[in-house]
């Protein structure tokens, strides 16, 4: 099996059809993994504590989940180009903290230091190309430069979310809470843009078979830059949302981003490899993810001693589960 | 006649302010974002022995710790929001963020769930702040020193954490202690970061430059190594204010056994979760005269008391009290007036 292909295109023409029957059920089990990973978080949820699913229950415990799927996204763009972004935890409470300050205070500048961070990315994303840099060391420098901004815009905690913002995330749409309305659309949109239009295949292929795409004749320059851009794009939604849900900023508000990011990605589908994400595994993977280690352990009651080694316990534990099952897929 | 008893005795009950509701069923729930030093690990250890008695006693129903992973504003504000879903009627906090997360604490106060912050409090307006009177504590470090040297003289001063409101707290009302008695004047000031090794080796280096020095003012967890720099420079022995450290008290009390040495000890006592804990009763029990700022008192150690204190507090620890519901009461009516 030339399981580096990636471009379906590419695939398809070089398999018996057996061979393809098999690799579409192992897909198809792949691309469901996802899905029965949150299902099973929820399921023991609704075991733990009843009250919890319910309208106002999926409102409270999944608002703080689009911030996460947001930045998994974000992340997601980079692992398809085979890299990996270190930064995007710091750039999310960056952008946090010029939301509070900059967006509310003085809107069009606010934009302006928006889209010239989205632009930072976009050239990050070209020198690691030019140079041939390892994208894990650029992001980890641009970690601190972020953290650093962050620390410069907002020096102690506090500023505010400007008004729209928090009207917008405190929306109360009937029927099915707002929480659960975003993450299909985010997942929709980015699935329909890289999985289903032609660009979003070269994207994919660029990370999966670069040599190949490069033959082609495509710009590798410019997909690389397209990635980073996206990413940033995502990064600086991921933290608008945040500050629309916590009202107020505080510069290591997104630290813990950057794992969780990569976290979420793996966990709905992705790997290292390059080209090989799913839009819709990566949001449904930020929402276990954000059960999994908040409600799921607050319900458990569990000693206070041992909450924090119970935190990491379930991550490696979701983890592993989904890593046992794709493994059959070989 | 009877009915003059019930009209007596509603009077009563209203004039006595407490014991309106019946808290025995109400749950309460602690919310920490941090448990990675000595510290912390008392006030959590005060919260437990206190809660786990007013459990037993059937003052309250429940009174579960939550944890986080982390330090981080998103992983608590998360927290809050499941311990909203879990229906617990008030939630203990101590924050990470003194803003980051009113977004929160806000939906918890829209649930009509009462909010108690210390130590690390939040400015959502809807909450209640335990605040400990730091700047008071700075004031009465001058008070003191001033009946150890009546005559007066050079103090030295030893800050805390840069940029920290604990340290500005404490500042500022040393200034005002000076202030108040102008027979002393402060001859110098270093950072000491409430550590015994960095106020040590600030105070070495600014030694050599200082006049004779009579005191020295200091925030907590600097003191030994205050004297400890002394002591290596063949220096008079100054008279160092305590911070409730094993370290320092203990060194007090060598001092004190050598040749009746006198100082005096305060900070902030980790059991102030405990006082939390109770306010947060007298929430739930229906008194709505609380205000939603409170200041409460520093634990302080004189010379008669320090040495009883000395043996409970463990190697490397800081003292710590753990409040009852009757000391709740008193600094809630000592914070109406």
């Amino acid at each position: 099996m030339r399981r580096e292909m990636t471009a379906a295109s590419l695939e398809a023409t070089t398999k018996s059809s057996a061979e393809r029957g098999a690799l579409a059920r192992a897909r198809l089990l792949r691309g469901l993994l996802p899905a029965l990973s949150l299902a099973l978080v929820l399921l023991a949820i609704a075991w733990l504590n009843p009250r919890a699913i319910s309208y106002f229950g999926f409102s409270l415990m999944l608002n703080l989940a689009i911030p996460i799927a947001l930045a998994t996204i974000a992340q997601m763009f980079v692992i398809a180009g085979n890299e990996l972004d270190l930064s995007i935890g710091t750039f999310v409470g960056f952008v946090g903290c010029v939301t509070a300050t900059w967006l509310k205070d003085a809107p069009l500048i606010g934009v302006l230091i928006l889209l010239g961070s989205i632009g930072v990315y976009a050239l990050l994303g070209a020198l690691i190309h030019l140079r041939n840099l390892p994208s894990i060391v650029v992001t980890l420098g641009m970690s601190f430069v972020w953290q650093g901004l962050a620390i410069l815009v907002l020096p102690k905690p506090g500023g505010k979310a400007p008004d729209w913002l928090l009207a917008f995330m405190a929306f109360k749409p009937p029927l099915v809470p707002f929480p659960i309305i975003a993450a299909l659309l985010i997942g929709l949109i980015v699935h329909f843009g890289l999985m289903r239009t032609s660009y979003g295949v070269i994207l994919r292929g660029s990370g999966g078979n670069p040599a190949a795409l490069g033959r082609a004749g495509w710009s590798l320059l410019k997909t690389k830059i397209v990635l980073f851009a996206l990413a940033g794009l995502f990064g600086v939604l991921s933290g608008m949302a945040l500050i629309g849900i916590t009202t107020s900023a505080d510069a290591n508000i997104g630290n813990g981003y950057t794992l969780l990011a990569i976290a979420g990605v793996i966990l709905g589908g992705g790997e290292f490899v390059g080209g090989r994400v799913s839009p819709i595994g990566a949001v449904i993977g930020a929402l276990t993810l954000a059960l999994a280690a908040s409600p799921l352990l607050t319900f458990m009651h569990i000693p206070p001693d041992w909450q924090v080694a119970a935190n990491g316990a379930i991550l490696i534990i979701v983890l592993a589960a989904r890593v046992l099952i794709s493994r059959r897929e070989r | 006649m009877k009915k003059l008893f019930v009209l007596g005795a509603l009077a009563a009950m209203l004039a006595s302010g407490t014991a309106l509701a019946d808290t025995s069923g109400k749950k309460i729930a602690f919310s920490n974002n941090y448990a990675g030093n000595s510290w912390r690990q008392a006030m959590l250890d005060s919260y437990g022995i206190v809660t786990k008695k007013a459990v037993a006693d059937k003052v309250v129903g429940a009174a579960d710790i939550f944890t986080t992973a982390d330090k981080e504003v998103p992983t608590q504000a998360a927290q809050v929001q499941n311990l909203i879903l879990q229906g617990y009627d008030a939630i203990v906090i101590n924050a990470a963020s003194p803003d980051a997360l009113n977004g929160a604490i806000k939906q918890a106060c829209d649930a009509g769930i009462t909010v108690v912050s210390f130590d690390g409090t939040v400015t959502e307006p809807c909450a209640y702040r335990v605040v400990v009177d730091f700047k008071d504590m700075g004031k009465q470090e001058v008070e003191q020193m001033a009946k150890f040297q009546p005559k007066g003289g050079n103090l030295l001063e030893i800050r805390g954490l840069a940029g920290t409101s604990i340290d500005d707290a404490i500042h500022a009302g040393i200034l005002e202690g000076v202030a108040a008695h102008p027979e002393f004047k402060i001859v110098g000031s270093v950072t000491g970061d409430w550590d015994q090794t960095t106020a040590q080796k600030a105070v070495a280096t600014i030694l050599p430059s200082l006049p004779d020095v009579v005191g020295i003012v200091d925030q907590g967890g600097d003191g030994y190594g205050a004297a400890q720099a002394f002591a290596a420079a063949g220096k008079p022995r100054p008279t160092i204010i305590m911070g409730n450290r094993q370290d320092e008290l203990q060194w007090w009390k060598e001092q004190k056994d050598k040749d009746g040495y006198k100082t005096w000890s305060a900070s902030i006592a980790p059991g102030v979760s405990s006082l939390a804990f109770w306010v947060a009763q007298q929430v739930l029990d229906g008194r709505t005269d609380i205000p939603h700022d409170l200041l409460v008192p520093y634990l302080a150690f004189t010379q008669d008391d320090f040495e009883a204190e000395l043996p409970k507090i463990v190697k490397g620890g800081v003292a710590s009290h753990e409040y009852t519901q009757e000391d709740a009461i008193a600094a809630i009516k000592a914070n109406i007036k």
